[in-house]
């Protein structure tokens, strides 16, 4: 980008207004926490000290901040329990993320194919679950998940297994859950992708000699990579910090991080590791995200 | 001579026209979008398919592609069905509306792209790359992205691109609807000489008359899926033989009337608007019904009092007594709309041929409008 765009006061405002969003309700907020996470517990109102009070001076002000350390920071890093619970949330990501591709991909694919009449109603159809409550919609799946639920009924009565499976509490249902509720946010930025496809482009490879299947792996897919990676982050980092699904769905042999957190923060009353448990999540998530902008960037650096 | 993966095409026959298109059906729903078509194109020949859209042109193109299939009829490219050959099996290549260009590639490997899936060697690849840029005159500009070139050059590459596999027959498709007028008319200058230098078969899709009468040795001008008319372009505009493609392919003044006589090669028709036209017979004899004279704007001369008593047949010259009442300015033309004192109105293109405005008319003034039996084209469907 050159030069020095001339803007009209409400444009600029309007150019603005999201930074002073993020700055108010993410940044500043986000300060606290950082603070909290370089506090010591303790057993008060706040439950945390240093307290920084502004009406105390500036030496008070001082002590407070030298107060402060990472002590926190280290505990988590030295304690196994904490590490395999990032683990464990990264890995739930990774794994989920991966089938919601698998699964996620031919249907936008195949949405995008439609006729173009037929295409708003599919879209419906993916967004429609959004209708209905979230926590409603994981509670169904438990319904249908349980020992005597809907898919051991429906099991039993085709005679394809002789006895309940136990469903509920284990891993797989928590996969389920998750892929059940995260499948809108990869299908709709692939289909977003691949509906703008020109169809020409996939004409263009079979009439230079591209069968099928070679014309999608060398036109189509590569073209799909920019919806690829927002579907991919768009799931990845929410799933990463999920707690409600693999709380009522997993059992509790290993807790994701989402969950530590809340125990952290709601049982052990622990503000500060539960801070600095969030702060971490964040640095680890930051990753991902940085690597999609850098291909962003080279994309766009490539396009001007 | 390389082929396409999968397909070797079949040696040419002589005496065989390249392309045979055998009354080829296609049909949308109820919608019959080509209509039992049958056409042969010769190897060598430029042939534009020319028509207002919707009459299906790009459906018969896109079928000889391989994206559509006939519903019904064969298609014989050298003399083998290709109807039901699946598109990146045929010898054949196309040139899309929008170009269709791989966004994501380069032009190089744009234009490798086909080259690649018929497995050439490397070498033989980037030697065949570099060959057709400079055949484009793109040289040097092998590694930009499609989005990094102008409309033009991205018209190139999208030529170059379907060029590289040497196909037997080259299908066009509105090639230069996106380039601006000037651009259009030297590609289309360049496209004739490419075509001609490297001898292959050209088949364009149009909706511009000019474009077609231009660049084909041959058009075929398409009416709701059927060919109303195959001829070479001079023919199909001094020779229509059908209103429809009189009207269609540039302007024209039509006089509808019906038989008054017949002497000397000549025969008269009585119109309702101008009177008695005399026109040269036709070689089909024309019978009583209803008739019509077509005659081109700048074949109507114009002047104050007629043509002098002793030009030769004077007395068979049609003149029409009428009044300018609209003046087109072109630069090089002038069109008179001429209102005759019999009640049609005829259109006159008079080319400027002084700078001085001596032989201009005004609004109002009286002309005569005056044709020769030989520029009368009769129309009897």
């Amino acid at each position: 980008m050159s030069g020095r765009r001339i803007f009209t006061k409400p444009a600029r405002l309007a150019a603005v207004a999201p930074y002073v969003w993020m700055l108010l309700f993410f940044l500043v907020p986000f300060g606290f926490v950082v603070k909290i996470s370089l506090s010591q517990t303790a057993i008060a109102q706040p439950p945390y000290t240093p307290v920084f009070d502004l009406a105390a001076g500036w030496t008070a002000l001082r002590a407070a901040f030298d107060a402060l350390s990472i002590d926190n920071f280290k505990l988590i890093l030295g304690d196994h329990l904490y590490v395999v619970s990032y683990l464990r949330s990264l890995t739930v990501a990774a794994v989920s993320t991966a089938i919601l591709l698998g699964i996620g991909y031919p249907i936008a694919y195949a949405m995008a194919r439609l006729p173009r009449r037929w295409q708003p109603l599919a879209m419906m159809l993916v967004i429609v679950p959004f209708w209905t409550s979230f926590l409603i919609r994981i509670y169904a799946w438990i319904n249908i998940l349980q020992h005597d639920g809907l898919l051991n009924q429906l099991l039993l009565a085709l005679h394809i297994v002789s006895k309940p499976v136990v469903w509920l509490s284990t891993d797989t249902a928590m996969y389920v859950g998750i892929v059940y509720s995260y499948l809108p946010f990869m299908v709709l930025p692939l289909y977003a992708t691949l509906a703008k496809l020109p169809h020409s482009l996939s004409e263009a490879a079979a009439d230079l000699g591209a069968s099928p299947g070679r014309a999608f792996w060398l036109v189509t897919f590569p073209l799909s990579l920019p919806g690829i990676g927002a579907g991919v982050l768009l799931c990845f980092i929410p799933i990463v910090g999920e707690f409600v699904i693999p709380d009522l769905l997993a059992g509790s042999r290993s807790p994701m991080i989402g969950q530590t957190l809340w125990l952290e923060f709601f049982t052990n009353r622990d503000w500060p590791v539960a801070s600095a448990l969030a702060v971490l999540l964040l640095g680890v998530l930051l990753l991902p995200l940085l690597i999609y902008e850098r291909a962003q960037r080279r994309q766009l650096e490539g396009k001007s | 001579m390389t082929e396409h993966a999968g397909y070797s095409a079949p040696a040419e026959v002589a005496g065989e026209p390249l392309l045979r298109i055998e009354a080829v059906e296609k049909r949308f729903g109820g919608f019959v979008a080509v209509d039992r078509l049958s056409l042969d194109i010769n190897a060598g020949e430029f042939f534009a398919l020319l028509g207002p859209s919707g009459c299906g042109k790009t459906t018969l193109l896109r079928m000889l592609a391989g994206f559509e299939t006939p519903d019904a009829g064969r298609i014989l490219l050298n003399g083998v069905d290709i109807a039901a050959v699946l598109p990146h099996e045929r010898p054949v290549n196309m040139m899309f509306q929008n170009y269709a260009l791989f966004p994501h590639l380069s032009v190089a490997a744009n234009i490798a792209f086909g080259l690649k899936r018929a497995r050439l060697p490397r070498k033989e690849i980037k030697a065949r790359v570099a060959e057709m840029l400079a055949l484009v005159r793109l040289e040097g500009l092998g590694k930009r992205k499609p989005d990094q070139l102008s409309g033009g050059q991205q018209q190139r590459v999208a030529l170059a691109r379907a060029l590289a596999l040497r196909p037997k027959l080259l299908l066009l498709d509105e090639p230069m609807a996106a380039l601006d007028k000037k651009l259009r008319e030297s590609t289309q200058l360049e496209l004739m000489a490419l075509q001609k230098r490297l001898g292959m078969t050209f088949v364009i899709v149009t909706h511009d008359q000019q474009e077609a009468m231009t660049v084909a040795d041959r058009i075929g001008v398409m009416r709701a899926g059927k060919l109303d008319q195959v001829a070479a372009p001079r023919r199909l505009y001094e020779a229509p033989e059908s209103r429809w493609v009189a009207e269609f392919v540039g302007d024209v003044n039509m006089l509808e009337g019906s038989m008054a006589g017949r002497e000397h090669g000549r025969i008269t028709i009585a119109t309702g608007g101008a009177g008695d036209v005399v026109a040269t017979e036709p070689r089909e004899a024309a019978g009583n019904e209803t008739i019509c004279v077509a005659i081109r704007p700048e074949k109507i001369r114009l002047s104050l009092r007629g043509p002098a008593a002793d030009a030769g047949h004077a007395d068979a010259i049609n003149r029409l007594d009428g009044t300018i009442t609209d003046i087109g300015y072109a630069g090089g033309m002038t069109s008179y709309k001429v209102r005759l004192d019999r009640g049609a109105t005829l259109l006159a293109a008079v080319a400027n041929t002084t700078r001085l405005d001596v032989d201009a008319y005004h609004a109002g003034q009286h002309v005569v409008a005056w044709f020769s039996p030989d520029d009368c084209v009769v129309l009897t469907r």
